[in-house]
Formats: structure tokens, sequence, C-alpha cells
């Protein structure tokens, strides 16, 4: 039978030297994200400039899916407005669902490794973990 | 009766003769023989009627088996007699039907309730919720890093302690505890002593009499039955004066408005239509462990539990939770790998056809204690084969070089 691992050079590499697993400088904004199935959690912290991300880090203890999916996913989003984040999360959402286009996933770039999470459904809440706390971020944000 | 083979065992359960998985996650469930599944289909299909409430043919024979049922668990856990048996859904209710029925009614403020950091979370929140409820204090029983409950420990047992909560063998540590050391020592205090024994009734020869305890829980599924059957086993004199459980249909001698007397011991406990295709179920997988022995079954599962320790302990960056010595282990090995989340394990070995636990295993106050956030665990049944244990020593032994990690 075929192993389905995504557990690839790109993950790896993300897991074990994130690029922003750090603290940033005077964030507008710092959110613990649990995931309760496990128990890990992440501090994600976000600076804004007017409609723009203009710096994202987090910290905090997980396994390899949750650690690069985060990382990917601040790389992703550093530089871009809040609603190209959202357009970014809508896609990451949907390509976990199995429910994204090919060109929508390329869209994702590195983040698109983790599209073979919709064949592992225990693992999906720890590949989100650091979506859904941007997510939430963003809607306090808005509010 | 001469011995049966272990692959002709293995054969008898569908599931694992026809799936290529490496299922080593037996202390969550176990898979199911055929016996078992058909015994459970014959009273569907020969037996089934309401037990108790009928005065025809077929519901005797439904009433008959389920009773049967109840003899062959009285038996194989040594009761005295079986209507120290009440059928429940499983170890948690078990368990959950002591802490309501006896715990809120006899205990006090002032009084100490003793429990293990190493239970479940299933023989931990009743207790808290009694100690809550009424005013009594939990007292935690502190086993040592290799999962040991020390002579010393056992202090904590005293003129206070009025309930003592103990696993008779520990999920994550997999190491029995001597449970009539405890009962011993409570009972010259006076305290009653709840044990769960989840995780030993499926793995060695349970005889409640000489452990001397006062409660048993555990559940059917881990031991080759369906889910949705467990049991409780209570002494006689505390079962009687204990309020019932839960209230309703066929747990009652007499019923009028401004007047309720409740049946005898154990029916008191059993409200509402009971499980009786489970219950027989039940009796055919312990049925079913007989024909095998206890011989085969726990000679079996120490081969496979010694080497997986002894396999682990030779690899690199893992270690185990709990003792280095395999005998300390009844059929249950948790590790870590440094630097792989147990998470990351768990899936890697899933993409290798390889079936094991990863988390806190409901063992949370235990994770607190030592001072881990999750763990891996491989758990095993007579039917594991030495081959699956080497196949999943090497994925392990792997695992770092998967994640980008020097060996």
């Amino acid at each position: 039978m075929a192993e389905r691992t995504f557990y690839n050079e790109i993950l790896t590499d993300h897991n074990l030297h994130p690029q922003h697993k750090k603290k940033i400088e005077n964030p507008d904004y710092v959110l613990e994200g649990v995931n309760p199935s496990c128990g890990d959690d992440i501090f994600l912290s976000l600076r804004l400039s007017g409609d723009t991300i203009v710096d994202v880090g987090f910290e905090g203890d997980g396994c390899a899916i949750s650690q690069a999916s985060a990382d990917m996913m601040a790389e992703l989003v550093m530089g871009k407005t809040i609603a190209e984040a959202e357009h970014y999360m809508d896609l990451f959402y949907r390509m976990i669902k199995n429910e994204a286009s090919e060109e929508e996933i390329e869209e994702l770039e590195e983040a698109s490794v983790l599209q073979d999470i919709s064949h592992m459904p225990a693992r999906v809440k720890c590949a989100v973990l650091g979506w859904h706390t941007l997510e939430e971020m963003l809607n306090k944000h808005k509010a | 009766m001469c011995a049966r083979s272990l692959e002709s065992i293995r054969g008898d359960f569908p599931l694992i003769a026809s799936h290529p998985l490496a299922y080593l996650d037996n202390a969550a469930t176990t898979q199911k023989p055929a016996a078992v599944l058909k015994a459970m289909e014959e009273y569907y299909e020969k037996s089934n009627a309401n037990p108790f409430r009928g005065v025809y043919e077929l519901s005797e024979e439904a009433t008959t088996a389920y009773e049967h049922a109840r003899s062959v668990v009285a038996d194989f856990i040594h009761a005295k007699r079986s209507e120290e048996i009440v059928f429940t859904r499983n170890a948690s209710e078990s368990l959950n039907l002591v802490a309501y029925s006896y715990g809120r009614k006899m205990l006090k403020p002032g009084d100490e309730i003793v429990v293990s950091v190493m239970e479940h979370h299933s023989n931990f929140l009743p207790w808290k919720m009694v100690a809550e409820e009424t005013g009594a204090t939990l007292v935690a029983l502190n086993p040592n890093p290799d999962g040991e409950i020390t002579k010393e420990s056992l202090s904590v047992i005293g003129p206070k302690t009025k309930l003592v909560a103990i696993t008779q063998v520990s999920n994550v540590f997999g190491r029995p505890n001597d449970i009539a050391a405890i009962t011993s020592l409570a009972h010259q205090y006076g305290a009653v002593v709840v044990v769960d024994g989840a995780q030993s009734v499926p793995h060695m020869p349970v005889d409640v009499q000489a452990l001397d305890a006062d409660f048993l829980a555990f559940s059917g599924h881990k031991m080759f039955a369906p889910m949705g059957i467990g049991v409780l086993y209570g002494r006689m004199e505390l079962l009687e004066a204990m309020p019932p459980f839960m209230r309703g249909g066929e747990m009652i001698e007499i019923v009028h408005w401004d007047r309720v007397t409740y049946a005898p011991v154990p029916h008191k406990f059993e409200a509402g239509t009971v499980n009786a295709g489970g219950a027989v179920a039940l009796a055919a997988a312990m049925e079913y462990m007989k024909s095998i022995g206890w011989d085969t079954i726990m000679k079996q599962e120490e081969a496979l539990t010694r080497r997986a320790v002894e396999g682990l302990l030779a690899i690199p960056h893992v270690r185990l939770v709990g003792s280095e010595d395999p005998s300390m282990h009844q059929g249950i090995v948790t590790f870590l790998v440094e630097g792989v989340h147990p998470h990351d394990i768990a899936s890697i070995l899933d993409s290798k056809q390889i079936a094991v636990r990863a988390g806190h295993h409901c063992a949370w106050p235990l994770m607190d204690y030592l001072g881990i956030h999750s763990t891996c665990r491989a758990s095993f049944a007579v039917y594991n084969t030495m081959e699956e244990v080497d196949r999943f020593l090497e994925a392990v032994a792997g695992l770092r070089t998967a994640m980008g990690l020097p060996d």
C-alpha cells in the first residue's frame, strides 16, 4: 500500500527552521490559539500599518504540522493587505477540505504541501491552528 | 485442552485478519473475535425480547441469557455472588455510578479522597466532582518517575481517608499497582477502595476477593466485547446501602405517587432497558479468553512487550515513560522521541500502516506531574505478532530522519 505522507523537506524545514517563530516589535495584536484535541497552543503576534500586515510572528510548542503551517502562513501574509490575507485564508480552508482547484492551491505557494491533510481529518486542527488564530485576530481588528 | 496456535488466534479476528494495519492501540479498544460477534447476532436472532418485562417465554429466554452473562462475569473476576455485578455502558459509567451514588451520599466536609495522579480522567473527574459537592478534600497519591507507588507514598492514606481511587494498571505507565496492599491499608482506616480495572481485567487474572476491592470498574470493549457494555463490581453490603444512580424502568419494587421502593441489587442500578446483547457478547468474550487461556494470552503479551521495550531502548533519542524493565509494563509501552512531536509520530506511523495512540491519553494530571505535554503509546493484545512489533520499531527508528533531524 502506498504511503501517504507529506512530511517532506519543505514541511520539516519550516518546522526545524521557522523564519517567523519569534517575538515581533510593537505588535498591535497578540492572541493565543489552542488546539483542544491535543492542548498545543501558539501565540500569534501581528503589526499593521493601515490595512497592511507589516510584521507577523508566532511562539509556542506544537507538532510539525501546526508549527510549519503557522510559519508558511506568516510568510504568505507578510506585506499583504488584510483582504489579501483573508483570500489566502479562504483558499487554505478550501484546500484542506479538498475543495480548491489546482490553480488556487498553487497560489498558496509552500503552504500547498499541506493539501494532503484532507486525507488526515485528525490533523486538520493542527494545520488550521495558525490560520484560525489569524482569522480571529483580523475579526477583532475589524470590529 | 490443547493450546491454540497464535496464528489461529489471529484468524479469529475478522478485522485483524483482513486488514494490513499493525493495530497497536489495544489499550484504547480491542478488535472483536468472530465468536463474540456471533454470540451477539445469535442473541438478537434467537433470544431477543425485553428482559424482565414479559411473562411470555421469549422474554424469559432473554432474561436467562442476560442473567447467565452476569454469572459468567462474576466468575471471571471471582466475585462472591453474581448480584455483585452491575452492568453499565463502560468503566466511566461504572466509576460515575460509585461517585454519584456512594461518594455524594457518604462523604462529608473534612473527609479525604485519595486519588492517584496516574488516574484516567474517568477515575479523577468524578472524585473531583464529589469533593466539590461534599466539601471533602482530594489528596494526591504520587508515583515515582518509574510509575511505582512506593510504600512511603501510601502514607497519604490515613484516618481521614474515606475513599481511595486507584487504577490497577495505569493506561500510560502500564505498570501493575499492588492493589491488595492498598486495600489492606485503606481498610485499616475504614476507607473503601475504588479500583479502575479497565487496563487490568483484559490482560491478567483479577480476583476481587483476593484483592479485597470494594469496587472494580471495567469496560467490555477493551477485552474483545462490543462497545457499550461495561461492569461495576461492588461489595454487596455497599451496593445495598447505596441509593440508585439513575431512576426509571425496571429498577423499582413499588411505585405510587407518594411511596416508592427500589428493586434489590443489582437491578436497582440498571434503570431502563438493559444492553442484553452486549452483556451476552461480553460473556462470550470472557469464554473466548478462557478458551485461549491466561497462560497463552499473558505469555504472548509479555513477549511482545519485552520486544517493544528492549527495541525502543536501543533506539537513540527514544525515552520510555515509566520503567525500563519490560516486566513492569502490562502490554502498554509509552514513549517519546526527542525532537518529534507525538502527533507527528502517530501520523508517520499511520502512513506505514501502524496504529498507535498519541496525546495525553486522558491522563492530563499525570502529564503535568511528569512535566510532559503528550506522549505516544503502543499497546498490545494476544493477536499481535513479533513481526508487527519489529515493523513498529523500524518505523520509530526512522522517525528523526523523516523529520530532518540527525540520527
